[in-house]
């Protein structure tokens, strides 16, 4: 059978399948993202602090999870956390993987944004009496998101691709249901190039709204 | 403008510095200082640059942490405190704490970029004093209204010329109604068509009976506004007195040739 043919006999049974892998793709994604968010500002405010006792932990976290393969680092936390009384989902395991990998990957981002901003920021809002942690949250922050913004998206966008590796732990999104139809079928092409056009649909969306941020965040209005 | 003194002597200084000394690495860049300035009093600081002017201002609220010496506003010490005989740092609370107090006045004017002018001049009472948000923009507005920009309440910063920046800046102080005003080369990085508006400003402060401590470029001004004019150089105080003597007549030959230099340019 061509191509076509294929696809015209089985193109609306791979198109429904891998549609129903969007929700573990999509909720990993979200997961990770928040996790990574959330922990990554934690790593920041550690990397920047003046404790060497607070700052050196934090560098070692960054230097490790951006040193090693995420693979390798999803299977220490699926088939390794059980050793230590933890057996997490696939879905768990999952966000967690992901999620503390770009926490290492968007603490930088954060960083660089909160170093972006000049030290006389600070300076004004700890003479006003601000202490250093509200004037963390009220000045620099709100100033820092402008610059962060743009390398955010794009990192949101590596994530939700690299949701594709988690089919290897066992979560059933679209990459996993893709390589169940290959099996099934024996065709390849058709099925991952759909896959593909599939990510695609979402990640050049996403893509435009980087392009946007990037060329809005120069005006402070 | 500034609050009534909170229970201190009658007599006691507002501010008194006691032998401070401020270190770089090898540099030192005050070499013991010792300064009083009573309530209500406007104390101008000049000298060449280097001259530690600068360093000294910025160790009275504690941006500069002092090598050794110590700070008190109106008795209490700044940035530390007494545990026994033994000095120890504030935390970050109890400085903050303190610094309410002293409003420092930027060369460069340090708005927030991201707040309007409303918005830089409440920020601070609403996150520090606490003030509810009505109470903190009528305060506001009164302030700016003070320094000639009611009209420019909604604007952001980069919509406003340097002068009208370093107004709303000092408008931000008074909002915090602090004992002690700190002015850290206020026109310095103003063109010159831009001084008169802030000096103005300066000048009806000093007026109201603000406590004032001024590091300043601006000799014409420092001798019509101050009460005390202090020359310092290479860290320590050279020589200081009434504006007409100090500028009039100096006694130091530092002094002189200082004054000279000025002059000449």
């Amino acid at each position: 059978m061509s191509f076509f043919e294929i696809l015209e006999k089985n193109g609306w049974y791979f198109f429904t399948t891998l549609l129903s892998g969007w929700p573990a793709t999509l909720m990993v994604a979200a997961g990770a993202l928040v996790f990574a968010l959330v922990f990554g500002l934690i790593i920041a405010l550690m990397r920047i602090s003046t404790w060497k006792l607070v700052r050196w932990p934090s560098t070692a976290y960054v230097e490790f999870f951006r040193g090693t393969p995420a693979l390798v680092q999803l299977f220490v936390i699926y088939f390794g956390f059980p050793d230590w009384g933890y057996q997490p989902t696939p879905i768990q395991a999952a966000v967690i993987g992901l999620g503390m990998n770009g926490a290492a990957y968007i603490s930088e981002i954060y960083r660089a944004g909160i170093e972006s901003i000049h030290r006389g920021q600070t300076e004004a809002a700890l003479s006003l009496g601000m202490t250093p942690a509200s004037a963390m949250q009220h000045i620099i922050l709100p100033q820092a998101i402008r610059t962060m913004l743009p390398p955010m998206t794009n990192f949101a966008i590596v994530l939700l691709k690299d949701t594709a590796i988690v089919f290897a732990v066992g979560v059933l999104e679209v990459m996993a249901l893709a390589r169940q139809l290959v099996t099934e079928t024996l065709t390849s092409a058709p099925i991952y190039l759909m896959a593909g056009a599939m990510y695609l649909c979402v990640t050049i969306p996403m893509a435009r709204i980087a392009a946007r941020l990037e060329r809005q965040r120069q005006a402070w209005h | 403008m500034s609050k009534a003194g909170s229970g201190a002597a009658a007599g006691q200084p507002l501010l008194k510095i006691q032998d401070l000394h401020k270190r770089f690495g090898l540099l030192e860049v005050l070499q013991g200082v010792d300064l009083d300035v009573a309530r209500g009093e406007k104390v101008s600081i000049i000298g060449p640059s280097g001259s530690g002017k600068t360093t000294l201002l910025r160790c009275i609220n504690y941006l500069e942490k002092p090598s050794a010496g110590h700070i008190y506003i109106d008795g209490t010490l700044i940035g530390e405190k007494k545990v026994g005989d033994r000095y120890v740092h504030l935390t970050d609370r109890e400085l903050a704490r303190e610094r309410q107090e002293i409003g420092f006045v930027f060369q460069r004017f340090n708005l927030f970029p991201h707040l309007t002018a409303l918005g830089n001049v409440t920020v601070a009472p609403i996150r520090v004093l606490g003030l509810s948000r009505e109470v903190a923009e009528l305060r506001g507005r009164e302030m700016l209204q003070k320094v000639g920009l009611g009209h420019k309440a909604d604007e952001y910063p980069e919509r406003l010329s340097g002068g009208q920046q370093q107004r709303v800046a000092i408008a931000r102080v008074l909002a915090m109604q602090p004992k002690l005003m700190l002015f850290d080369e206020a026109t310095s990085a103003l063109d010159p068509e831009l001084i008169g508006e802030v000096l103005r400003v300066m000048r009806q402060l000093a007026d109201e009976g603000a406590t004032m401590v001024i590091v300043t470029h601006e000799i014409q001004f420092a001798g019509d506004v101050s009460d005390r004019v202090i020359f310092m150089d290479q860290g320590r105080i050279v020589e200081q007195g009434p504006p007409r003597d100090v500028l009039g007549r100096p006694s130091e030959a530092r002094t002189r040739e200082f004054l000279k230099h000025i002059q000449d340019r």
